[in-house]
């Protein structure tokens, strides 16, 4: 373990290569054209392309939100290309007829799509650029009743359920990201698991922006029906770029009675240089809903990469007795910013939420959590925890807490605990002394510092969330 | 094995060593002894490297190499041990992972292979007993919690795990009481061999009743102002620094 860090903590960022494959991309701008291009290419029904017309309409007469504690340029949206396809001369049948160039990326990412997988336990979706090119497992799980698809797949076979449940927890209008989102989402990965079926293995997603000049709009809609179970990875990389790149996703959960949807993410998008040239905007709307009693939703993060993050994984929590959970990681380094947390809506009676936010800063990175706890007036004995710590490397760094509380009923409890804390020379000292490096050191204290986090990924996740979390704090000590 | 000549060192502007030399050979146990300022601490912290301390003058050799070059990892890798007198706390990591992690860099170091963790725990096993330390200890959080006791006797275990050629207590002995005194002391004599060597700073004589040291130091006011046996260290329980600091003073 700790000579794969220290290996990988003398590495760059290894994902930052591009691959040479012809790809349709349609030309850069926006307008209503644009979406009736994509959803033409698609093949989508009129429904969908009303709904898409609907939120860009809506996005349209929205401003671009500047209220997260973050800087950056003005975005014109009219430069991006909101389509990039990997050209394929025919529909793919199986995996088998994938473009190769492609299959080795993924390889090279560590992310075999080819059923060696299966050893592992993990299915994928993987997503390049727009659209989804493969999905290992699809037959094992379907015999459970199991839908794991791409999007524009679950679109084809199943218009009732996503028609159901698609814009049900983030609506169209919801905000200004989450509109243009649904405007010209391109694929990403649609999950159904049906009545009283636990999902007997992970649920991988890997995300990956390649050509220039585009942006990655991906949607993914996880459905839990009554009484089941699923977990979900999602991963993301993306060649190193000069300029910015922005990913703008939207990922709607909805857990039914007694059902539990846990989604972890390990996000390595592009960070950009040491002087803050180039990485990924990643502005994303992630929501879950417990509609049904008993329903439970967690939400884990941990978030190395990207220029600038801007995200807050939240749960409605309407069914009584529900429950909703975030565990969170977030590091910058170098000019990396990030304003991240949640937010818990209690609106049932007896609903929990538990909230535990590690933000770890170094170099000029600048690091916020932001979270909201609402408690409705009919939410009886509703019950927050939050735990929000902060951890500096250097003094160049910046961590800053957002709570905002609202309580409705004065039956709810809800606590807040918060601590900042720098790491010591003294300990470092310690553990050099011990005969590691300081590399290794800060490695140690903030895995360390991370590990109620880290306790709650996929075992094969956390220990790459670790590695992760050594390459980014790289050069963040003299 | 260590030869320290007119050291000199500072925190700041303020000197704190003032020309030390001391020759420290293998299967030596040296104590450093003297009252609270004359610089004990700060001399086992220079020679385990901490960046907080700046050597103005002298030189320390290391199995013939220039100690004062070398990083405080290599130091450690070189089979430098300092047991600290305030044992620091790291939330979140096992004592485990920790000292299998220190281990293996020394391991690796010596050009050894690495251990995983079935088989350290067998290495483990026999280390713990030495400090009458049960295995729980291995999976709480590094001195997380511990006792002023349990974290000594954790640098023991360190001490013991690591194998050092050149172990430095410092103040071992401070905050203890006689039956952990006594299980230090012997995890320490345990490990006395012919070919690595002690250096002990304490304050008072009474740990050197377990670990008997063949040369004693006094040090005050950043200088060693007396040398001898065993016996100095007698004497010094019996008529207190005084008598030598004020000599230097004058």
């Amino acid at each position: 373990m700790s000579s794969s860090i220290e290996t990988l903590i003398n590495k760059e960022y290894q994902a930052g290569f591009e691959t040479d494959i012809e790809a349709d991309t349609i030309a850069a701008g926006l307008t209503e054209e644009t979406v009736r291009i994509i959803s033409a290419k698609k093949h989508e029904p009129e429904w969908l392309l009303d709904w898409r017309l609907k939120a860009f309409r809506r996005w349209q007469t929205m401003t671009e939100p500047h209220w997260p504690n973050v800087t950056y340029g003005p975005i014109d949206y009219q430069a991006i290309s909101y389509y990039s396809a990997p050209k394929t001369k025919k529909p793919l049948g199986s995996l088998d007829e994938v473009d190769p160039k492609l299959l080795e990326t993924y390889a090279k990412l560590g992310i075999p799509l080819t059923e060696q997988k299966f050893l592992a336990g993990v299915a994928v979706d993987a997503v390049f650029d727009s659209v989804s090119v493969g999905t290992t497992y699809k037959e094992e799980l379907a015999k459970l009743g199991i839908i794991f698809c791409s999007f524009g797949e679950a679109v084809r076979e199943h218009p009732e359920l996503v028609r159901k449940y698609l814009g049900s927890v983030v609506p169209y209008s919801d905000n200004f990201f989450a509109s243009l989102n649904s405007a010209v989402f391109s694929d990403g990965s649609f999950v159904y698991v049906p009545k009283g079926v636990r999902c007997p293995m992970e649920l991988s997603t890997y995300f990956r922006i390649n050509a220039s000049g585009t942006g990655q709009f991906e949607r993914t809609l996880i459905v839990a029906d009554e009484g089941a179970y699923v977990s979900y990875l999602e991963g993301c990389t993306a060649p190193k770029r000069d300029e910015n790149q922005l990913h703008a996703a939207v990922v709607e959960l909805v857990a039914l009675e007694n059902a539990t949807v846990k989604y972890s993410t390990v996000q390595n998008w592009y960070a950009g240089d040491a002087e803050g040239n180039g990485g990924v905007y990643n502005f994303v709307t992630k929501r879950g809903k417990c509609a049904g009693r008993k329903s439970k939703i967690s939400w884990t993060q941990v978030e190395t990469g990207s220029a600038i993050t801007w995200k807050y994984p939240s749960v409605i929590l309407q069914g009584d007795d529900s429950v909703g959970e975030f565990y969170s990681v977030a590091v910058v380094n170098g000019k990396q910013q990030a304003d991240t947390g949640t937010k818990m809506i209690h609106i049932g009676k007896n609903t929990k939420s538990n909230i535990v936010s590690k933000g770890i800063s170094a170099g000029q990175g600048n690091n916020s959590y932001r979270g909201q706890v609402k408690v409705l007036p009919k939410a009886d004995g509703a019950r927050n925890y939050t735990q929000c710590d902060s951890m500096l490397v250097g003094n160049r760094c910046g961590a800053h807490t957002f709570p905002y509380i609202e309580v409705g009923n004065n039956t709810a409890t809800v606590e807040h605990e918060a601590s900042t804390s720098k790491i010591g020379e003294d300990q470092i000292f310690y553990l050099k002394q011990r005969g590691l490096s300081a590399e290794q050191a800060v490695s140690m204290i903030v895995s360390g510092f991370c590990r109620e986090v880290f306790k709650e990924l996929p075992m094969e996740f956390a220990l790459e969330a670790q590695q992760l979390l050594g390459i980014t704090l790289e050069g963040s000590v003299g | 094995m260590l030869e320290i000549k007119n050291l000199h060192a500072s925190v700041g502007d303020k000197p704190i060593l003032r020309g030390i030399s001391l020759t420290v050979n293998a299967g030596e146990v040296h104590a450093v002894m003297g009252p609270n300022g004359s610089g004990k601490s700060t001399l086992a912290q220079v020679l385990a490297g901490h960046p907080a301390y700046e050597v103005t003058a002298g030189e320390v050799y290391y199995e013939g190499e220039n100690l004062l070059e070398l990083d405080a990892e290599v130091r450690a890798q070189k089979g430098v041990f300092m047991a600290f007198q305030y044992p620091i706390e790291i939330p979140g990591v096992t004592n485990a992972y920790f000292l299998r992690s220190a281990y293996n860099e020394i391991r690796k170091a010596r050009g050894e292979d690495e251990v995983d963790p079935m088989d350290f725990l067998d290495v483990m096993e026999e280390k713990l007993q030495l400090v009458h330390m049960s295995d729980d200890m291995l999976q709480r959080s590094v001195n997380m919690g511990f006792s002023g006791g349990e974290k000594k006797r954790n640098e023991i275990l360190q001490m013991a795990v690591l194998d050092p050629k050149l172990a430095i207590l410092d103040e071992t002995d401070s905050g203890l009481d006689i039956d952990a005194l006594r299980v230090v002391a012997e995890g320490v004599n345990a490990m006395r061999r012919p070919d690595n060597a002690t250096i002990v700073v304490t304050h008072y004589q009474r740990l050197l009743n377990y670990i008997v040291p063949d040369f004693v130091h006094v040090l005050a006011g950043g200088r060693i102002v007396r040398s001898g046996g065993k016996e100095l260290a007698l004497e010094l329980e019996a008529k207190g620094y005084d008598w030598l600091t004020e000599t230097t003073a004058a």
